[in-house]
């Protein structure tokens, strides 16, 4: 593989995946979130 | 007393001789180091990191020094927590119990903003892969690392860029001089992020995105997911980027140990003392890796270039995916968030805060800001 089609592919592959992981990531906040919501372990005055 | 002064006397004249016949690139050297204490002591820049690599620097290169020699204290140091990327680990458990996650649990799409801020990384590297081959002197078979080590500029991180460009010296894939030079570009750049970011922000921006007003960020996130969170994410790294792992688990103590909130101790001691020393001693060995004869290559003007135009299209990524956001909520997320999405934490955050208040006194980003920001900060080790 050439340097150029080598940047290429980690252009591509790396934002993808770059972009893939941290969409997963942000629905994995969410799950988290929804497991542990606010209400659970703080005070209602609070 | 007399042998005293004649060997003090006779070490001054081989130092002189020293600096005449071979000292051109120390002397330029030590006035680099002037620069440097320059804007560390005077300017404010970064004066953690930068007055230590600047004394480093001072040490390595003058006449007949000893200090990056077999057993000298630089090289003790720099064998002691550089090639093995101690300090890096170090300083990311002190950043990790500095880093507040909150923001970006509230609003977990913030996220995204990390990965367009990285933009910069990936486009780099095809420029590297471009012109390091015209540099002379320069081994054929290290191109590749060396244009991934530049890059790793674009993650805006310091530590990042000593960890990745150290592993690749340490295999013998990269220049071990080149350390230096990455070392000292990407905290400059960083430093700079106030001066390169706000005319990229206004050029990619109309007023009327810039004015865009953005609900309020609750902020509030329950104590377990804070604790899982951490957890979570190390494991997560573990599986998908085991090499990440290193880096990624070190913040993630940090963090872990700020939010169970049961070892302020060594939540204090991380942010403060082991933070500190682990700063000091990294700074100086770096520094001692600037000696003249390596440093002054043109590789090293090709790193600043290339580590400068990491960051602008870093900026220029994340401003693209905001304007992009912009158009798909109908005008209701403020583009200026997208620049936040680089590692530089919490300037970035702060900055567009800033530029957001400038142009609509009414508008507070900072939270949605600080969401991305930290997004940009978790992603930089994964890099």
């Amino acid at each position: 593989m050439d340097n150029f089609t080598f940047g290429l592919t980690m252009l591509i592959v790396g934002m993808g995946g770059t972009l893939l992981t941290l969409w997963l990531l942000a629905l994995l906040i969410k799950g988290i979130t929804q497991l542990f919501p606010v209400e659970d372990d703080q005070p209602k005055n609070d | 007393m007399l042998d005293a002064i004649l060997s003090g006397l006779n070490a001054l004249a081989e130092g002189g001789i020293f600096m005449v016949q071979h000292g051109g690139a120390n002397l330029i050297m030590l006035a680099i180091a002037g620069v440097m204490f320059y804007l560390a002591i005077a300017k404010d820049v970064e004066p953690l990191l930068l007055l230590p690599i600047a004394f480093g620097c001072f040490l390595a290169n003058l006449p007949l020094s000893e200090v990056m020699h077999q057993g000298g204290v630089l090289k003790t140091m720099y064998d002691f927590g550089i090639g093995n990327e101690l300090f890096p680990l170090l300083i990311f458990v002190g950043i990790g119990s500095m880093t507040d996650f909150k923001p970006l649990l509230a609003e977990p799409k913030l996220l995204l903003f990390g990965a367009a801020g990285q933009l910069g990384i990936f486009a780099t590297l095809i420029l590297g892969l471009i012109f390091l081959p015209l540099v002379p002197g320069i081994n054929p078979a290290q191109i590749k690392e060396t244009a991934i080590s530049i890059a790793a500029i674009g993650a805006c991180d310091g530590p990042t860029v000593i960890y990745v460009s150290n592993m690749f010296a340490g295999l013998g894939k990269i220049d071990s001089a080149m350390v230096g030079a990455l070392a000292v570009a990407a905290y400059s750049y960083m430093a700079l992020v106030p001066i390169i970011q706000p005319p990229i922000m206004r050029l990619m921006t109309t007023e009327k995105e810039r004015m865009v007003k953005m609900p309020s960020v609750s902020g509030k996130v329950s104590k377990n997911a804070l604790i899982a969170f951490p957890i979570i994410v190390t494991v997560i790294t573990g599986i998908i980027a085991p090499k990440g792992l290193p880096l990624m688990g070190m913040i993630m103590l940090g963090n872990f140990m700020k939010v169970t909130g049961s070892v302020t101790r060594l939540c204090k001691a991380s942010e403060n003392e082991i933070a500190n020393i682990a700063t000091l001693f990294l700074g100086l060995a770096i520094g001692g890796t600037m000696a003249g004869h390596q440093f002054l290559k043109l590789q090293t003007l090709l790193v600043f270039g290339l580590g400068l135009v990491a960051i602008i299209i870093d900026t220029v990524g994340g401003l693209l995916l905001g304007k992009i956001w912009y158009k798909l909520s109908g005008g209701k997320v403020n583009p200026l968030i997208g620049a936040a999405g680089i590692s530089a934490y919490p300037m970035a955050a702060r900055l567009v805060q800033n530029e957001g208040q400038r142009w609509n006194k009414q508008n507070f980003l900072l939270m949605h800001a600080m969401g991305a920001n930290t997004g940009g900060q978790a992603q930089a080790p994964s890099f």
